[in-house]
């Protein structure tokens, strides 16, 4: 097992290119909601039980269906208000199951990329070609039900294999959120193509905040604000990424949504933030930036 | 061990749900439901009176609450025992003062063990909920089903006979079911089952025993679940309450009746320093106009009469 993931090359935060975003913003902040399916009875996978109970584990299953059922609207409405598209992070089995909310995101103008085909099924133990079957799946999935090209790509439940950069960028997908080591795109080293990582942020995930570090609804609208300031600032320098990543099931319940409802104001209420999406912010870097920030990268490491 | 030849097969891969309990549809989308006397929120206050046995395991999964420590789990066990000595009764007095009325889910072992608290909440006026025989008997599909329905038929029939009402509710033991247990609910006259958490307002399941009616306990304000697993303190717990019956009251406005649910666990918030935080949450809600307070029996009823 090698010691570096060997998907990007070390550069300091003041050494990099002037970003600038378009008007002269100083930050891109885009919103990925997560709108996942978990299926009732998922078969097994070698790295990961999907449900802690034995099946059927009707409490988290039913937990993580809130959002498809109840949550996502309410998360939807907060965006509208504060003008916001959405990036979904989409498992796109979910065009099946649900099309009304796909029909819903998509009359809103929001991209979609995938996040696998469900998110109970893993890539651990695939090999590359069956890795490759779910990416080509949802290419054909995505574009069939939205007309959309695939441009992002967040791997169900986080999960990787050694290649999958690789395969993603044969495949035509532009960026990935599976990478969390900037708060800048990056060029991510493929053996062909080209790929960017784009930031998405654990710590702002609803998910991380809510479940691991234990943060009340209240103090998760705080620290959305708190991370916009500070990246705000720093975009004087070099224009930086903010992503507030979701999961309606969380995020959409109803003592939740009114702090986040709140911070979307707040970062609305700037006019030096880009409200983006994930393939406008990848276009607009890769069409002015890539070639300055990986000269940076190549001087670095002189 | 390999992935099975199967795993990039999807066989339900389809509209609706990967299962047939119930369709899909958006809470948001339905037709408005109407409450009596025109109120915009029904409150649901349903605190669970739990008793662990000192034997049990945490098999096939650890129960929210459970034992934990090597036999005998002296610390855990009477530590969930206050609440049915003590807490429950300081929640009973909140209750009174404020003339609610409750949905009490009670496992089937307290009518055996304390039938004079079965008594209590029946005499204060309240809806016993079966909440199962007890915290050691987890529904799971690993149960063949004739013991599954001698854990439904006997839990019932104990609380029946204990408090003299219908018992048409019911909780699982930490919201957990096998494959039968909607079946075997509807088949023991169950009317609405609390297990699921993926509504804000009840829907219809099917089962064999016909419509089972689920309706929605809130999990993620839960008293166990705020305090306990995600260590916040009981002045979170309350505002994260407030709020949530804040913007349900606001949506009822534009979407029709809604509920606000108070789980409540007789150990958890039963605790002197705790049991403030429910008066103050009851006296938030009761400072709105238009509030129902009533029994998920009532809630049902009403409910069903407009579907």
């Amino acid at each position: 097992m090698a010691r570096d993931p060997g998907l990007y090359d070390y550069i300091p935060y003041y050494r990099r290119p002037n970003i600038v975003w378009p008007n002269g913003a100083k930050i891109a902040v885009w919103i990925a909601p997560n709108i996942e399916f978990y299926e009732f009875q998922p078969p097994p996978n070698p790295m990961r039980t999907p449900w802690g109970r034995p099946l059927p584990d009707v409490l988290a299953y039913s937990h993580r269906d809130y959002g498809n059922r109840s949550g996502w609207w309410r998360m939807m409405e907060a965006m509208d208000e504060a003008g916001f598209r959405g990036s979904v992070s989409l498992n796109v089995a979910l065009c099946e199951h649900h099309p009304e909310i796909i029909e819903a995101c998509a009359k809103r103008g929001w991209e979609f990329f995938s996040h696998g085909i469900y998110n109970t099924r893993y890539t651990y133990g695939m090999s590359r070609e069956e890795e490759a079957a779910i990416i080509e799946d949802s290419v054909a999935t995505i574009r069939k039900w939205t007309g959309q090209k695939l441009s992002g790509w967040l791997a169900p439940a986080l999960s990787n294999n050694t290649w999958t950069m690789d395969l993603l960028a044969e495949h035509g997908v532009e960026y990935t959120c599976d990478l969390f080591h900037d708060d800048q795109p990056m060029p991510v080293n493929v053996k062909s193509g080209r790929l960017i990582s784009m930031p998405y942020s654990l710590e702002m995930n609803d998910v991380i905040v809510y479940n691991s570090n234990l943060y009340s609804a209240r103090h998760y609208g705080e620290i959305i604000k708190r991370q916009f300031d500070q990246l705000r600032a720093e975009g004087e320098r070099s224009g930086t990424v903010m992503c507030i990543p979701l999961h309606p099931y969380l995020v959409g319940q109803p003592h939740r949504i009114e702090p986040f409802a709140e911070a979307l104001r707040y970062i609305a209420s700037h006019d030096d933030a880009w409200l983006a999406t994930g393939r406008e912010i990848a276009a607009y870097f890769n069409e002015r930036y890539y070639d300055a920030m990986a000269q940076a990268i190549a001087a670095a490491q002189a | 061990m390999a992935l099975g030849e199967d795993y990039l097969n999807y066989p339900w891969r389809r509209h609706g749900m990967d299962h047939d309990r119930y369709p899909w549809s958006n809470l948001f989308e339905r037709k408005p439901v109407t409450w009596p006397n025109g109120a915009r929120v029904a409150l649901w206050i349903t605190p669970a009176v739990q008793w662990f046995p000192l034997d049990m395991t945490s098999k096939p999964f650890a129960m929210p609450g459970g034992l934990t420590m090597p036999f005998p789990d002296l610390r855990h066990y009477t530590n969930r025992d206050y609440g049915n000595r003590v807490g429950i009764y300081r929640i009973l007095d909140v209750l009174a003062e404020r003339k609610l009325p409750a949905s009490v889910a009670v496992n089937g072992a307290i009518a055996e063990r304390y039938p004079s608290l079965v008594r209590d909440i029946v005499a204060a006026g309240h809806e016993i909920v079966a909440h199962g025989l007890d915290m050691g008997h987890a529904h799971h599909s690993g149960l063949a089903p004739d013991a599954e329905n001698e854990i439904v038929a006997r839990t019932l029939r104990l609380l029946r006979e204990a408090s003299g009402q219908e018992v048409t509710g019911w909780l699982s033991p930490g919201r957990a079911q096998s494959h039968a247990t909607p079946d075997l609910l509807a088949e023991n006259g169950v009317a609405y089952c609390c297990d699921w958490a993926n509504d804000d307002m009840p829907f219809e399941m099917s089962t064999r025993g016909g419509p089972l009616l689920a309706m929605p306990l809130a999990y993620e304000t839960d008293d166990r679940v705020v305090m306990l697993d995600f260590h916040h303190t009981e002045d979170s717990w309350a505002e994260q309450v407030k709020d949530r019956f804040d913007v349900l009251y606001r949506e009822a406005e534009s979407h029709g009746g809604r509920i606000v649910s108070i789980p409540l666990h007789a150990w958890v918030t039963g605790v002197p320093y705790r049991i403030g935080k429910l008066r103050e949450v009851l006296d938030h809600i009761l400072a709105h106009e238009d509030v129902w307070p009533a029994t998920g029996r009532d809630i049902v009823a009403a409910f069903r009469s407009q579907a």
